[in-house]
C-alpha cells in the first residue's frame, strides 16, 4: 500500500514537470520572433492586427495595478478581521465569523464576476460618473474580497499560534489589551502575517475569470483606477481559442503563462521562507 | 477492495455498451443555441445517440475538428486557408454546410437618442477616430466601445465587414460572450457593442446600419449589410450519425429551430 502512495505522489511531481516543460517549450519561441526587449517592454499588445505586436508591458501593468488595488483593500480589512477573530471577539461571534470567511473562499470566481458586472459595476458608474463600471477599481474590489479569506485565515493562525505566556506576561506588566495586541502580539506574528499578504497577492495575480468579466480588458496603460485594464491571465483566457497552433500569437500566450508562473513561484518561495522563519521563532 | 472491482468493471463495460454512438459538436458561441436545441430534438428521435455540444468560439471548434476532438465544428466564419491546409495534412478535406444566416446587430444603451449610423461612422468609432457621441449628433458623452474577444467568429466577421484594414482601438473593452456584451451595453450609458441577432433583447437598442434595421426580412432580402452565413464543418463527407445529424439540422424541423432561437434559415 505504501508504494502505491509513493506512486501517486510521484505522478503529481511528474505532472508538474510536464506542464512546466510544455509551458516553456511552447513559449520560448516568441523571444526568437520579436526579441526579449520587445516582448517584455513593448508598449502595444495587438496580436491580431497586421502587422501584429506582442508587447506585454500593458498587460503586466494591468496585472500589477489590480493586484495592488486588491491588496490596498484586503490587507487593512483582512488584518482587522484577523485581530478581531483571534483576540477580541467573544467565542460566539468568532464561531460565526470564521465559517463566514471560509464560505467566502468557497464562492466560485464566476459568481464574483457576475456580481461585478450586474451590481458593483453599475454602482461604480453612478458613483463616479464614469462611462463604464468595468474598470480596474471594480476588479480590485472583487479580487480584494477574494483574497480576504487567505489573509484572514493565515494571519489568524499566526496570531493564535503565539504562546499564551506572551500575552499573559504583557498584561501582567500592566499593558492594556490594545497595547498588548499592538506591541507584543502583532510583532510576534509578523512573519506569518506578511506571509498571508504574499499568498493573498498570489491569489489576486493569478485570478482569471473574475477579472475577465469585470476589468473591461482593454490593453492600455491605465493611469487611473476608473479606467479599464487587461491582465496577463485574462489575455490568455480571451485569446487562446483563436490562435493557430504554433503561430507567434500562440507562442506569445504560452510565454505569458510562463511569466505568470515565474511571478507566482517567486511569491510562493518568499512566503515559504517567511513561514519557516516564523516556525523557528517559537521552537 | 477486491470485492468491489468485479461489479465496477461490469458497470464500466455496461456504460460503454449503452453509450452507443457519439457526436461531439464544438465551436462558435453564436451557433451554440442552434446546435444545442437541434441536439436535444435529435436525441428525442435517436435516444441511442450520445451528443455533446460545447462552445469556445469558432477557432476552438475548427482546431478541435482538425485535432479530431470533435466531429462537427460550429463556426460563424468560413475556415481560413491555413486551417484547411492543416486539415488536409491530417488527411481530410473539411466539408462545409451553411446551416443558417445571422445578422450582427449594433447595439447601444436604451437611452441613446441615435437611431442609426453609416458603416463609415461605425468604422470611425471602432477604430477610435470618433470618441464622443456629440460627433454624431448625440449628447456630450464618451463612447465606450465594446468588442468581442478575438477568439470569436463574431469579432472576426465584424472586423472584416466594418473595420476592414483599420485597427480596433486599444481602448475597446473586450467581452467573452454575446451575453456579456449585451449586459455591458445594457448597463453603460455611453456604450456601443455588437452581438448576433439571436441574442438581441429589449434591454438594449439596436441601431439601423446604412438606414436598414436588422430583422429577418432585411437579412433575407440582403439589404442589411452586417450579415453572414453560419456553418457546420465535418471531417470530410459525413457518415453515419454525423450525416444524419447534419441532415436533421438542414431539414424543415431543424430550420424551424434555427428560427425559434432567433436566426434566419439558410434557404
Amino acid at each position: 500500500m505504501e508504494w502505491a502512495l509513493g506512486l501517486v505522489a510521484l505522478s503529481c511531481v511528474i505532472a508538474l514537470a510536464c506542464i512546466l516543460l510544455f509551458l516553456f517549450k511552447e513559449g520560448e519561441g516568441i523571444i526568437g520572433i520579436v526579441g526579449l526587449g520587445d516582448f517584455f517592454f513593448g508598449k502595444s499588445w495587438s496580436p491580431t492586427s497586421e502587422p501584429p505586436s506582442f508587447g506585454i508591458l500593458p498587460l503586466i501593468w494591468g496585472s500589477l495595478m489590480v493586484t495592488a488595488g486588491a491588496l490596498a483593500f484586503s490587507i487593512p480589512m483582512g488584518l482587522a478581521l484577523a485581530i478581531y477573530i483571534a483576540e477580541v471577539a467573544p467565542t460566539k461571534v468568532r464561531d460565526l465569523l470564521k465559517p463566514a470567511v471560509e464560505i467566502l473562499a468557497g464562492i466560485p470566481s464566476v459568481v464574483f464576476g457576475f456580481f461585478g458586472m450586474v451590481i458593483s459595476g453599475p454602482l461604480l458608474q453612478i458613483l463616479f460618473d464614469i462611462p463604464t463600471g468595468l474598470c480596474a477599481l471594480n476588479a480590485s474590489f472583487l479580487l480584494g474580497l477574494m483574497a480576504l479569506p487567505t489573509i484572514v485565515s493565515i494571519s489568524e493562525d499566526a496570531l493564535s499560534a503565539i504562546p499564551r505566556t506572551f500575552e499573559e506576561a504583557s498584561l501582567a506588566l500592566g499593558a492594556t489589551h490594545w497595547q498588548t495586541i499592538r506591541h507584543v502580539l502583532l510583532p510576534a506574528a509578523s512573519s506569518g502575517i506578511i506571509c498571508s499578504f504574499i499568498l493573498g497577492m498570489g491569489r489576486a495575480i493569478g485570478e482569471t475569470m473574475t477579472v475577465l468579466m469585470v476589468a473591461g480588458n482593454a490593453p492600455i496603460f491605465a493611469t487611473s483606477y476608473l479606467e479599464p485594464i487587461r491582465t496577463l491571465t485574462a489575455t490568455i483566457a480571451l485569446e487562446m481559442g483563436e490562435t493557430v497552433k504554433g503561430s507567434p500569437h500562440y507562442r506569445a500566450l504560452f510565454a505569458i503563462g510562463a511569466v505568470l508562473f515565474l511571478m507566482n513561484l517567486f511569491f510562493n518561495v518568499v512566503a515559504e521562507r517567511m513561514r519557516e522563519g516564523f516556525k523557528e521563532r517559537f521552537r | 477492495m477486491k470485492k468491489l472491482l468485479g461489479p465496477l468493471a461490469v458497470l464500466v463495460l455496461a456504460g460503454f455498451a449503452l453509450a452507443g454512438e457519439r457526436i461531439v459538436l464544438q465551436g462558435s458561441t453564436t451557433v451554440f443555441p442552434i446546435a444545442q436545441r437541434c441536439a436535444e430534438e435529435f436525441r428525442r428521435l435517436h435516444p441511442e445517440v450520445n451528443i455533446s455540444v460545447r462552445g469556445g468560439g469558432s477557432g476552438v471548434g475548427i482546431a478541435g475538428l482538425i485535432d479530431g476532438t470533435c466531429d462537427i465544428a460550429d463556426a460563424s466564419r468560413p475556415m481560413k486557408e491555413k486551417e484547411i491546409e492543416k486539415a488536409r495534412r491530417q488527411g481530410f478535406t473539411p466539408k462545409e454546410f451553411v446551416i443558417a444566416r445571422d445578422a450582427i446587430a449594433v447595439i447601444v444603451h436604451r437611452t441613446n437618442p441615435l437611431e442609426g449610423m453609416t458603416l463609415e461612422d461605425l468604422k470611425k468609432i471602432y477604430s477610435g477616430q470618433i470618441t464622443n457621441w456629440k460627433a454624431l449628433g448625440g449628447p456630450h458623452r464618451r463612447i465606450v466601445v465594446v468588442s468581442r474577444d478575438s477568439a470569436s467568429g463574431t469579432f472576426e466577421t465584424f472586423n472584416k465587414l466594418v473595420l476592414r484594414e483599420a485597427r480596433l482601438t486599444p481602448r475597446a473593452l473586450y467581452q467573452a460572450s454575446n451575453k456579456a456584451v449585451l449586459l455591458t451595453v445594457a448597463k453603460s450609458k455611453g456604450a456601443i457593442g455588437y452581438i448576433g441577432l439571436g441574442y438581441l433583447t429589449g434591454e438594449v437598442k439596436a441601431l439601423k446600419v446604412e438606414g436598414v434595421y436588422p430583422s429577418r426580412e432585411t437579412v433575407l432580402k440582403g439589404t442589411y449589410p452586417l450579415q453572414r452565413p453560419l456553418f457546420m464543418y465535418t471531417r470530410g463527407e459525413p457518415r453515419g450519425v454525423v450525416r444524419e445529424f447534419i441532415q436533421f439540422v438542414l431539414s424543415e424541423r431543424g430550420q424551424k429551430i434555427v428560427e425559434e432561437v432567433g436566426f434566419i434559415p439558410a434557404k
